[in-house]
């Protein structure tokens, strides 16, 4: 019976929330699209034939999985954080803090909307792809569970960021700030092996470059870092953040007087 | 078993403002019992400590026996609130926001329908299930928090300032509804309100809180039947040049066709009308001077305020 009922709150916060934006598409949905379809026009079929060949692969199949990768963090990220935000600010928070909703269903609930957000972002941001080239697959275990457990870790990021948040200001300085430049410099646009040691060094202490390597090695089979380090860091990542989450919700920090 | 239990309930805010000082109260199951004081006296932290938004300090919590730290699942799930400020999602249909509620609570979608049709039947929302929420009129965003607060069968139900703001004809008719699932349901209901008049109307029971101490708990009539002296506002058929002197009563001209008139507990108005009669003044229409609650009220709050809060 209690585990039913816990089922039934789950369901009803990730349905909540996968409602919410897929009612806004086209806020949520259709801008990821263009931004992406820009880059493979940009970057893969105007300025890439120029590039020439990295790492053995034409310069638009190197950035793909990279681009693909790109939009499921930011929209994961994303998601979480206007979400849990907006309802602390009109404060409909309270409509689940009053019931006996376990605090894990809560943040298993607004993850399940980021990480579906970001899976359904990185679908149609592939398909786009396609229309600029041809996309083989190397490995799909590695390539679903990389791209799963990234919006997983970007999603408990979101809503670490959406409990602290205090005004609509402080839901946009992370994305922008730290999530965006980390992105892109995160080997999406180029392989880390070009780059001088030192700059190499630092790049490697990036952990969205593994996420990037990781997924690329999925998609390519080609990566600059070990795909099991990768794993480590991802899921020790999420550990991290989803006990801090939890632990939050517990204290109340952020939403309890 | 109680419907709600405080036991030394205590809080005090980040910034050293003490807002509950070791509050006990027990709310009998089907009651139906008012929490008055004024601004700031300590009734929104209470309701948001029972109700899991407000964290405490100190003190234990039951609802209808159940400890609110060792069996939330069993507490919460007992309890509904209406809280004071629309806290639903604006975006979202009425039928929307109290389905949601209902799943946070475990409840299946087909009952929680049923429930949903019944509720939204009698508070006249059933038309506008479909409709945006932002876009009712504050009573209809009130009657949508009461079934919201209702939809999966809560035995206590909370209600901070349900009525501030609504039309007296939709007041009326909320207090209707009210006292219906208090008597039909034996839903104990605990009221906050500024109108007095409503606490007179709906509570057997009254609690009043200042300084974060309840000052006072007991039945209505009990608090009411301390009331010394009630006043009377008296109109006049005729002019009159001074206050008329009526034996035992202590009156005061308000204007030429109106009388203040102050009648004793221990007095009838049969004895002031009489005296009336025999100085030849005859009364038109008369009412209360003001809310007898509120009278009493005030007192006890003004007494309160001479008395030192303590640490």
């Amino acid at each position: 019976m209690y585990w039913r009922r816990t089922l039934i709150a789950l369901a009803t916060i990730a349905g909540k929330e996968t409602h919410r934006y897929l009612r806004i598409w086209i806020q949520t949905l259709v801008p990821p699209a263009i931004t992406m379809a820009l880059y493979f026009v940009i970057f893969g079929n105007l300025i890439g034939p120029r590039i020439g060949p990295m790492e053995g692969y034409s310069y638009i199949d190197f950035i793909v999985p990279g681009i693909i990768m790109m939009a499921v963090i930011t929209n994961a990220y994303t998601n979480v954080v206007s979400s849990f935000f907006g309802a602390k600010f009109q404060r409909h928070i309270e409509e689940i803090m009053v019931s006996p909703t376990p605090n894990a269903v809560i943040l298993l609930g607004y993850v399940a909307g980021g990480v579906g957000r970001g899976l359904l972002i990185g679908l149609i941001v592939t398909i786009v792809s396609l229309l600029f080239t041809r996309l083989q697959i190397h490995s799909i275990p590695v390539t679903i569970s990389v791209v799963f457990l990234t919006s997983v870790l970007f999603s408990l990021g979101g809503f670490i960021n959406g409990v602290f948040a205090r005004k609509f200001d402080d839901i946009s300085i992370v994305p922008t700030f730290i999530l965006t430049p980390l992105t892109y410099l995160g080997g999406v646009f180029y392989s880390v092996s070009m780059l001088p040691d030192f700059w190499r060094g630092v790049s490697l202490l990036n952990p969205i470059l593994y996420m990037v390597d990781a997924f690329r090695y999925g998609i390519l089979g080609t990566s600059d870092i070990n795909i099991w380090l990768a794993y480590v860091l991802i899921l020790g990542f999420i550990a991290l953040l989803g006990g801090f989450s939890l632990w939050l919700l517990e204290r109340g920090i952020g939403l309890r007087g | 078993m109680k419907a709600l239990t405080l036991r030394n309930l205590s809080k005090t805010y980040k910034g050293g403002v003490t807002a509950l000082r070791q509050v006990n109260l027990d709310v009998e199951q089907g009651d139906f019992f008012g929490l008055l004081g004024p601004n700031g006296a300590g009734k929104s932290t209470i309701i948001g400590i029972v109700s899991s938004l407000v964290t405490r300090s100190g003190g234990d919590v039951r609802v209808m026996g159940y400890d609110l730290d060792t069996q939330p699942w069993e507490a919460k799930g007992l309890l509904g609130l209406v809280p004071q400020e629309f806290n639903f999602n604006h975006f979202e249909t009425v039928e929307q926001v109290v389905l949601n509620q209902a799943g946070y609570y475990g409840m299946p979608r087909r009952q929680a329908r049923e429930r949903l049709e019944r509720f939204l039947r009698e508070l006249s929302l059933w038309e506008k299930r479909r409709a945006v929420s932002r876009t009712l009129s504050g009573g209809m965003k009130r009657r949508l928090m009461i079934a919201r607060a209702l939809i999966h069968g809560p035995r206590l139900l909370i209600l901070d300032e349900p009525t501030a703001g609504v039309d007296i004809e939709v007041r009326r008719s909320m207090w209707q509804f009210l006292r219906k699932i208090n008597q039909d349901d034996g839903v104990t209901i605990i009221l906050t309100t500024h109108y007095l008049e409503e606490a007179e109307s709906l509570c057997r029971n009254i609690a009043i809180i200042d300084e974060g101490r309840i000052i006072e708990n007991t039945d209505t009539q009990s608090l009411l039947d301390r009331l010394s002296a009630q006043a009377f506002i008296l109109d006049t058929a005729a002019p009159m040049t001074a206050a008329p002197a009526l034996e035992g009563f202590r009156v005061e001209q308000l204007s030429a066709k109106q009388l203040e008139v102050e009648v004793r507990k221990e007095q009838t108005l049969s004895a002031l009308f009489a005296a009336l009669q025999r100085v030849g003044i005859e009364v038109t229409s008369m009412k209360n001077k003001s809310n007898r609650l509120e009278e009493l009220f005030i007192r006890l709050v003004e007494q309160n305020d001479g008395i030192d809060p303590g640490p």
